[in-house]
């Protein structure tokens, strides 16, 4: 941070937004680099915590071939780093009805044939900023192993880099989505004692107690309040 | 009948007892039967099975093109996971998995093709072409003289044939024994105590994949299939392919004798005595000497 009447230097570096060249403070993320530039984004940005995944940005590095992919909330600028924001990519979700279909991999394959097209070249895991294994996931959906396939792709944040880089074209974000609602709906363990306290309460077991709160005073609730128990840490 | 395979490309004497495993997709979805039943034999016989971490589809389907790399990458992959757990044999249970993984080993024999498919590969370690793909009917040839001591369950009487198909036999550089005259699986089904049944159709195709779009040449070959293995008194059908599987059940001509059709596998299961002989079958069995 600046002191009053310290000059100090900022280290600037040169991005290339879209093919322009641009001057930015090193140690910015992508985004505030773009806003930097003057930028003024609409869309492509969200949370800017690295968690809703609408930042999607590809970029390449000088003298390196690959093509990286990465949330622009979360990627700090490199000299010469050359970047595209992809803020959405187009992929059609199927319709289905969740009660009406079963948790296998033909359910999969019948709403997305594309995933027998799958080559096992890894692009997609490649792409993914999250690092989830994408194309193991691919793999595990192939093979009908629903639980899988909801366990791997669990952290996924549909930003869609993988279903835009996938050469068999297979639209990743919308078939994780629907496994990870089968195993919800079919496979997760149902949490029994949900189930009971829900049972306790519609039959009234807590009723007496909230009338009896609400029949109070402000005082009298206050007092109550502080006189609560705490959980020990 | 005790015959050890004649024509054999490279005899099969030995292997560790302890052996990674390549499922493929059909193993862990249609064909789970064959599987579980091969994994509790193996273990019978002392093997060490462990299957190998993160494998992906084995690409189902040779690419015949000379430039179509991108195919490889796959059944590649796999040969690099098993190079990664340092072993120098993959089993394969299915006939298909083993015959896509043995010709994408032999392809990259070739240093350019392994070349290329390395520099692709670029987040992978380099392969470096010494895995070996093993296909069951391999390894129980090799155990030929050990399984009549292990056998538990008499199988005589039953008259079983075996059908190869295509993918274990063809092309001659990864057949598993002579494309047009094999004797392996008989030998195999002889140790076992079983009854072997040679027919005509054995070794033809079953019509594979054409049961996607054109189910109706498929039963042509179903039907004289499953006629050639009746005439010649096989009362059983047993296969190491789960589309000859598919085929041989779910395209059956209406009229076409009514074989059962099991796995490889499961015979060594039923002979070990680790899975019951199914009832349809077991009237067969121990009945005729």
């Amino acid at each position: 941070m600046n002191q009053v009447g310290v000059e100090t230097k900022t280290e600037m570096v040169t991005v290339f937004i879209m093919g322009q060249a641009y001057q930015v403070p090193a140690g910015l993320t992508i985004l505030k680099a773009l806003e930097y530039a003057g930028f003024r984004l609409t869309r492509g940005v969200g949370c800017r915590g690295g968690f809703c995944g609408a930042c999607a940005t590809v970029y390449r590095l000088p003298g390196d071939y690959r093509l990286y992919a990465d949330l622009a909330c979360q990627t700090t600028v490199k000299d010469g780093m050359y970047l595209a924001l992809l803020p959405s990519t187009p992929a059609e979700r199927k319709r289905y009805d969740l009660k009406r279909v079963k948790p296998s991999g033909e359910t999969l394959l019948a709403l997305y044939p594309e995933l027998a097209r799958c080559v096992a070249c890894n692009t997609c895991t490649k792409a993914c900023p999250q690092k989830l294994e994408v194309m193991d996931a691919v793999q595990a959906a192939l093979r009908g192993d629903i639980a899988k396939v909801a366990e791997l792709t669990f952290d996924c944040l549909s930003c869609g880099l993988c279903t835009l880089r996938c050469p068999a074209e297979i639209p990743h974000y919308h078939v994780w989505q629907l496994a990870r609602r089968l195993y919800g709906a079919y496979l997760a363990p149902k949490a029994e004692h949900l189930r009971r306290r829900v049972a306790e309460m519609e039959a009234g077991k807590f009723r007496a107690e909230l009338d009896r709160l609400m029949g109070l005073s402000k005082e009298e609730l206050k007092e109550l309040y502080k006189a609560r128990e705490i959980e020990p840490e | 009948m005790n015959r050890t395979p004649a024509h054999h490309p490279s005899p099969i004497t030995h292997y560790p007892s302890r052996l990674l495993y390549f499922p493929g997709c059909a193993l862990k979805d249609q064909a789970r039967g064959y599987e579980e039943a091969t994994l509790a034999a193996l273990a019978a016989l002392g093997y060490e099975v462990r299957e190998l971490p993160r494998w992906n589809c084995c690409g189902t389907v040779y690419a015949l093109a000379q430039d179509d790399l991108m195919r490889h990458v796959g059944p590649l992959r796999n040969l690099i996971r098993a190079q990664e757990q340092g072993a120098e044999e993959l089993l394969t249970l299915c006939a298909m998995c083993y015959h896509t993984l043995s010709r994408t080993a032999r392809f990259v024999q070739n240093p350019e093709n392994l070349r290329r498919l390395n520099a692709f590969m670029d987040e992978e370690e380099d392969y470096r072409g010494s895995v070996r793909v093993l296909h069951l009917v391999q390894l129980l040839a090799g155990l030929a003289e050990r399984l009549p001591r292990a056998v538990k369950v008499d199988l005589a009487g039953l008259r079983a044939g075996a059908y190869y198909g295509c993918t274990l036999l063809r092309p001659r550089d990864v057949a598993v024994d002579h494309p047009e005259r094999p004797e392996v699986m008989e030998a195999v089904l002889a140790a076992l105590g079983a009854e072997p049944v040679c027919f005509p159709e054995r070794v033809e195709c079953c019509g594979a994949y054409l049961t996607v779009t054109e189910p109706e040449a498929v039963r042509l070959r179903a039907g004289a299939i499953l006629l050639s293995a009746a005439q010649n008194g096989a009362e059983v059908l047993v296969t190491a392919c789960p589309l000859c599987h598919f085929n041989l059940r779910e395209r059956r001509p209406l009229g076409a004798p009514k074989l059962p059709v099991v796995y490889l596998g499961e015979v060594l299961a039923w002979a070990l005595g680790v899975k019951p002989v199914p009832e349809a079958l077991a009237p067969r069995v121990g009945v005729r000497g």
